[in-house]
């Protein structure tokens, strides 16, 4: 028959693909027949924003769903009622607090990040600065710079007040001028969309989930006190099972939900830094040339690695879509970028 | 029960529009304000001309010519009064600019000088601010127009009367095709 021609990215999919392999856009069906969608070769970046906002905003929605209806179950098992929904609740707002008002500093310390000024890099301190003018942020972020020579970026901070970028030797080296400013409008973006707090809520969200439902399980299968387990005959029992049942997938499902608000920001990013540049092509070039660099962020592990550009823990020209990643893959970035109309 | 009902409905309405208008508001100030800050950068690439090729003047003192018609383009710009003369000189210092990036192009020991370097540097960064502080100030009229159009935006923009920004436009002369001399 023939190959699905993905209308997003223009990746060739197998025929009755449900979801592009690439960039995971879903395919519409009428009943049993593919509905045919011609290949939008060109797409307006706003379109791509308010895509990427809805979806995002769904999926934070259904995590805080999560959350509440775990709560719940539980604090049914445990004849808490209500409090177990308050009490994830409360857990879940110290933790906010908590990395909301330290967590940039922490993460900057882990990339060993160093601050530079306007003499360190006029070229660089320019190329932010006219993001900023662009982004209409209220002042100058932070700048840092890693002595690494694999190139890649990443943005911290709760808000447009108190954002910091941090870009490694690397990337100032190996990028010229165009391909600069289209990563650092990426960065801008994340700290516009105000993509750092939403995914430290994502984060928390995440770490709630797990601690609940791991304090329940040990409870039930480690028990030493006599728990107040309220099991009213037949219904009773139904609820402790769907309770632990829910104990056990929860933690993999807020996990998959984390990732995949991550790979939506990172979209988000990519179509917000065209708004930015107005020029899709210095961030497709940059990106290209930063996947294809072989060299391995030394300073990058699994905690930190969510927040770079690209990601500097998995291996480039990854073409499945990993439901575990937090960037979509490099090559349908790059493709959706180089189809958006200015 | 029903006028509790009633007065929780008319509360929303309230608080909606009083937010409505707020954001109205703020995106209005948003134009108004991004409007000067082009007018912030232009000042700054005054201020910035002078300095600059005073520090490379040696470096380039056989293409003087060139130097003399931007320091004489960017008197002229600021001596400007008046929206039109002032959008005209702006093209002329635009142009002079231009022809000092050419100039610097053509001689390669010129361009790997480090103090030209920075020259070039700093003006292509300036001529970038201006530009983006335009494109910001037309993202914010877009904002604008567009949330005074929409419903139920629309409703209170028109009894407060908010009225539509114009966008920034290129003067006639900047729109034809550059032409580049390759003499």
């Amino acid at each position: 028959m023939g190959r699905l021609v993905c209308p997003r990215c223009g990746y060739e999919n197998k025929e009755n693909a449900l979801y592009c392999n690439l960039c995971g856009h879903i395919f519409r069906y009428e009943g049993k027949r593919r509905k045919l969608q011609r290949l939008q070769t060109r797409r307006s970046f706003y379109d791509e924003i308010e895509r990427n906002k809805r979806k995002s905003y769904f999926l934070m929605m259904l995590f805080g769903f999560l959350v509440v209806v775990l709560g719940y179950l539980i604090g049914q098992v445990w004849g808490l009622g209500y409090y177990g929904v308050v009490i994830a609740g409360v857990i879940a707002l110290v933790m906010l607090l908590v990395s909301y008002y330290r967590g940039d500093e922490v993460v900057l310390g882990l990339s060993r990040a160093k601050r530079v000024y306007y003499e360190d890099d006029p070229r660089l301190f320019n190329v932010v600065e006219e993001m900023k003018i662009a982004a209409g942020l209220p002042t100058l972020p932070k700048i840092y710079i890693i002595e690494d020579t694999a190139p890649n970026a990443f943005a911290t901070g709760r808000d447009p007040w108190h954002a910091s970028i941090a870009v490694t030797r690397g990337l100032l080296n190996k990028l010229n001028r165009e391909e600069l400013q289209g990563v650092i409008a990426h960065e801008i973006s994340h700290i516009r969309n105000y993509d750092i707090r939403f995914a430290m809520i994502a984060g928390i969200l995440l770490g709630v989930v797990a601690m609940i439902s791991d304090a329940f399980l040990r409870s039930m299968f480690y028990g030493r006190r006599k728990r107040k387990v309220s099991v009213k005959g037949q219904g009773g029992v139904v609820i402790l099972v769907i309770a632990i049942l829910a104990a056990i997938l929860a933690p993999i499902f807020a996990k998959l939900l984390q990732m995949a608000i991550s790979r939506k920001r990172e979209f988000l990013a990519d179509a917000s830094a065209v708004e930015l540049t107005r020029n899709p092509r210095g961030l497709a070039n940059a990106l290209r040339k930063i996947a294809s660099d072989p060299e391995p962020l030394e300073v990058a592990n699994r905690a930190t690695q969510h927040l770079y550009i690209v990601n500097p823990v998995k291996k480039i020209g990854m073409k499945a879509k990993s439901l575990f990643s937090t960037h979509p893959p490099t090559e349908a970035r790059i493709r959706i970028l180089e189809s958006m109309v200015v | 029960m029903g006028t509790v009902v009633a007065l929780v409905i008319l509360g929303a309405i309230v608080l909606w529009m009083a937010a409505s208008y707020n954001g109205l508001v703020r995106l209005r100030n948003q134009v108004k304000n991004a409007w000067y800050q082009i007018d912030v950068q232009l000042k700054r690439r005054y201020d910035l001309i002078p300095n600059l090729v005073e520090t490379v003047k040696d470096y380039m003192s056989y293409e003087q010519e060139t130097l003399e018609k931007v320091i004489k383009a960017r008197n002229m710009a600021i001596n400007a009064s008046g929206a039109k003369k002032q959008a005209e000189a702006e093209n002329m210092l635009t142009g002079a600019l231009k022809s000092l990036f050419a100039v610097v192009e053509r001689y390669p020991e010129l361009k790997s000088n480090e103090n030209v370097q920075r020259l070039m540097e700093e003006l292509t960064a300036t001529e970038n601010k201006i530009s983006f502080a335009r494109q910001f100030y037309n993202d914010s009229v877009y904002r604008y127009n567009t949330r005074i159009q929409v419903v139920p935006t629309n409703i209170i923009a028109s009894m407060f009367n908010f009225k539509p920004q114009e966008f920034f436009e290129a003067p006639g002369e900047e729109r034809e095709a550059v032409r580049v001399d390759l003499r």
